[in-house]
């Protein structure tokens, strides 16, 4: 069946999957969210102890779909990832740097002879959930706001900013972006901390924690959707390929499909949900609402980046340069390999949460800190 | 068209890559092989219900988690090195090299993340049978990674299952089964991961050996040499074989490379394997000069080795680059030739394309698909560009072949000693032990050596040159990002072993 479907069929298929991938990247930020709180949430060490524990069971997650993004961006959308990676150097190292120091972290912060100290190790954390989020947050805002770049004749980047994509960071929209993404990531570590711990005051803290960051993203979420609406976009002519600014090109994409729209409302609904039911309520399983509904967000946005004749990755100054989802993707026939293997995914989503429930059955407590268990702990 | 570049900032980036591939190579064997032995390991616990090998297990767990977690750190770079550095190359190429590491990451890096948290923390939360499933997932998903990214670097070595699309100016994949059954790739595959079975049981001999010497924790110490020599040994010769398998797909797809690793200048019948020697510094290609100022061959070996026939004719490196008419070897002068050839009629298929003028274009697609195979020779600026590093490339090739020869010895030695239970009383073999898992390393860096400077210069054999594949930055960024990554691998390398021989210290908990 896959066989028969069509180039473009596929390539709204395989933005599909991006958008997926990307948006439960999003999700699974909690992780990230979560380290920025080490020092604020715990009083004492073994409140630390445990905030640590509950994350480093979930770290790899986050960290692989990160990767498995790429890989897919890389397979699907290959002049994307040579136009943003090879381009935008800086931005991209900078973010990577920060995953490289997550990746030690968790098993070395309290294993004797760390060279660093756990103090050192628990900074690379909060780095990498402050800064590593933040830039991502403006890495994709340029999806909208644009980039430096232009591609010569065999698609080759130049990249016309000395600061190599960390320029992004510094427009309002992006920083927006990437400010919101930090403290959502943070509310939804609050979130998941409080449904993954059995600590009584640890869960008061994570709840006021709940309240407190969702307040502070909200302003941040609003400017970014304001701007969204009102921002010039970058359409494409379907027929010519031609790139041009576009007015209210968002909004009418956002408009372009009935399930934009309701993603993007339904979501809100179910991440203020989540707030609700754990900050006011006091209930555990808003990490859940406040996940599905931040998908569901995240799904929205992809799609209005990629869809209905835009550039998902256009160049501010050569418009002609800029990337949509049908001059950067793959072959057909890669990209029908390429969704044979897609079909692997739901298997492996399912197998994740299966896993991932059978391991969280039993909360994280005080007990498995001086437990047969504890030397293993990180 | 494609930019050649400074060659500063090429060497540079490769330098980078060398850096970050050598220390991720540090790591990734020991997680292959650890892995596996770790599933052995709780398997026999699970089967005889007897603590001490549960014990055990958890002790190489740690071990191998510590080391786990480097290898994760050190491999995202190496992910998203290719688009960073190397963008010419991730778009050119895109369509057939993603594909792998997409399927890596969905088939392999899952499995290792979703059964890693299992594996640690999962000792009272599941039960008995699932913990067990969940450390054989982490096992194969860490070797189902390994297939991919060398399916994915076997392509590069040999690339198949393609062809260039003149419209977008870049190569596309035409079979996703020829590129993954590749010999090359099949070659690559099970030489890498066995070698990395190798040792990973040497790190675990010399471990065990280090408690002999002190006195500590004899029964599980001299377990666990016994299940790692077995483990070695079986190793070993699938290395041998598999080594021999790569040498003579070298022969036919890399011959260049070939030539170099024997330091074989001209060409002969019946040619002599190279035992040892000491290179000519001084010799180039094309000049009269001896290329050994020192060397013992064993006659006819590297004929047989080649081509599997003796007598048979092995090309050296002045008839790859010159040619060499009655052994039907089109020199490398020739093909530069063929190559600029095929870089002026892309030029003119893609001008009159613009240009709307479909005639003129068809006349130079005409033109063009006959060269094509050359485009890549086309960029090289003379012939002599087209021989790698031969002193390097000979030396690193040796020193891997001598060390994969002697480490077999040691698993053997070992596994005979342990049986007999008088290891303890052979000091020597015990230092040896120790000293050995250093050798496995040299021999694993060499190994990629060979591979990858063996086939400079080209990141896609025959088809593009890393100086067209590079991205487009300066030497002084290039430079920066080696240095950062420098000063970060070390400082965390150095916190590894700290760390890891911390845990050592305190070795496994006794009854």
């Amino acid at each position: 069946m896959i066989g028969n479907l069509d180039t473009t069929t596929l390539q709204n298929l395989w933005w599909f999957i991006c958008s997926a991938l990307g948006a439960l990247f999003i999700f699974l930020t909690f992780v990230q969210g979560g380290q920025t709180m080490l020092f604020t949430l715990a009083s004492t060490a073994e409140e630390k102890s445990l905030l640590v524990n509950s994350l480093g069971r979930k770290w790899e997650l986050t960290f692989t779909t990160l990767v498995v993004f790429g890989g897919a961006m890389f397979a699907a959308f290959p002049l994307f990832y040579a136009t943003s990676f090879g381009g935008a150097y800086w931005v991209w190292v900078s973010i990577l740097f920060t995953f490289i120091v997550q990746a030690v972290s968790y098993e070395y912060r309290s294993k004797p002879g760390n060279l660093l100290g756990t103090g050192t190790y628990d900074l690379f954390l909060f780095i990498n959930g402050s800064v590593g989020i933040l830039l991502i947050g403006a890495a994709v805002g340029t999806f909208f706001s644009g980039s430096n770049f232009s591609l010569n004749a065999m698609n080759q980047v130049t990249w016309q900013h000395p600061l190599r994509g960390l320029e992004a960071a510094f427009s309002l929209f992006n920083l927006s972006l990437g400010l919101f993404l930090v403290f959502h990531a943070r509310t939804m570590g609050a979130l998941y901390l409080a449904n993954n711990i059995d600590h009584k005051v640890l869960h008061r803290r994570a709840h006021n924690a709940v309240l407190i960051n969702f307040a502070i993203s909200l302003p941040f979420l609003l400017f970014v959707l304001v701007r969204l609406v009102t921002m010039q976009g970058f359409g494409v002519d379907p027929v010519s390929g031609t790139v041009a600014l576009t007015d209210g090109k968002y909004l009418a994409n956002l408009l372009s499909l009935p399930v934009i729209p309701a993603f993007l409302l339904v979501g809100l609904i179910l991440v203020i949900g989540g707030v609700v039911v754990n900050g006011l309520q006091g209930k555990k399983n808003g990490i859940w609402l406040a996940g599905l509904g931040t998908v569901l967000v995240g799904l929205a946005i992809f799609f209005t980046a990629g869809y209905n004749n835009t550039s998902f990755y256009p160049s501010k100054i050569d418009l002609a340069s800029s990337l949509t989802i049908r001059n950067a993707s793959s072959s057909h026939y890669t990209l029908t390999v390429m969704s044979y293997v897609a079909l692997a995914v739901p298997f492996v989503v399912a197998y994740i949460f299966y896993f991932w429930r059978l391991m969280d059955m039993k909360k994280i407590s005080m007990a498995e800190l001086s437990g047969e268990q504890a030397k293993e702990l990180y | 068209m494609l930019e050649t570049a400074n060659l500063t900032m090429v060497n540079w980036a490769r330098a980078q890559f060398a850096l970050t591939a050598m220390y991720h190579w540090l790591f990734v064997p020991l997680t292959l092989g650890l892995s596996f032995l770790v599933a052995f390991f709780e398997t026999w616990y699970v089967k005889t219900g007897n603590e001490d090998w549960k014990r055990l297990t958890k002790f190489w767990m740690t071990l191998f988690g510590i080391n786990f977690a480097i290898g994760v750190a050190t491999g995202i770079i190496l992910e998203f090195e290719f688009g960073t550095n190397w963008s010419n190359y991730s778009w050119m190429v895109g369509d057939i090299f993603g594909a792998p590491l997409a399927i890596e990451g969905i088939f392999a890096f899952f499995l290792e993340a979703s059964f890693f948290a299992v594996m640690f923390f999962g000792w009272d939360r599941v039960s008995a049978k699932m913990h067990l499933f969940s450390t054989w997932m982490v096992a194969i998903g860490s070797n189902l990674s390994a297939v991919w990214i060398l399916v994915a670097n076997g392509w590069m070595q040999h690339p198949v299952g393609m062809h260039f699309n003149p419209d977008m100016a870049r190569f596309e994949m035409q079979s996703f089964a020829e590129i993954v059954f590749s010999p090359v790739a099949v070659s690559k595959f099970t030489h890498t991961t066995s070698s990395a079975f190798l040792l990973a049981s040497l790190f675990v001999i010399a471990v065990s050996a280090w408690f002999l010497l002190k006195g500590r924790h004899l029964e599980m110490a001299k377990k666990s040499i016994l299940a790692a020599s077995v483990f070695g040994l079986l190793s070993s010769g699938l290395v041998a074989f598999t080594g021999d398998e790569a040498a003579f797909t070298n022969a036919h797809d890399q011959p260049m490379k070939l030539a170099a690793f024997e330091g074989l200048y001209k060409g002969q019948k019946n040619a002599g394997l190279v035992a040892m020697g000491v290179i000519n510094p001084d010799k180039k290609p094309g000049d009269s000069a001896a290329p050994f100022l020192f060397e013992v061959r064993l006659p006819g070996l590297l004929s047989l080795l080649a081509n599997r026939q003796t007598g048979s004719f092995v090309p050296g490196i002045d008839d790859l680059v010159y040619g060499n008419a009655p052994e039907n070897i089109v020199g490398v002068t020739q093909k530069m030739e063929r190559g600029r050839q095929a870089i002026h009629q892309l030029q003119m298929y893609q001008q009159a394309k613009k240009a709307g003028d479909a005639s003129a274009a068809a006349t130079a697609l005409a033109a063009f698909t006959p060269e094509q195979d050359f485009l890549g020779y086309g960029y090289l600026l003379t012939p002599e560009e087209a021989v790698p590093p031969v002193g390097l490339t000979f030396y690193s090739f040796h020193v891997m072949v001598i060390l994969g020869t002697i480490l077999p010895l040691v698993c053997l030695l070992f596994l005979i000693f342990t049986y007999n239970d008088t290891i303890r009383e052979k000091k020597w073999l015990l230092w040896a032990g120790i000293f050995s898992l250093f050798l496995a390393h040299v021999a694993h860096q060499a190994g990629w050596i060979v591979a990858e400077v063996g086939r400079q210069p080209w990141a896609i054999q025959g088809l593009l040159p890393v100086t067209v594949a590079r991205s487009n930055l300066t030497t002084g960024t290039v430079q920066t990002t080696f240095f950062l990554f420098l000063a970060l691998f070390t400082t965390l390398l150095l916190a590894e072993i700290r760390i890891m021989l911390g845990q050592i210290k305190r070795g496994p908990e006794e009854a």
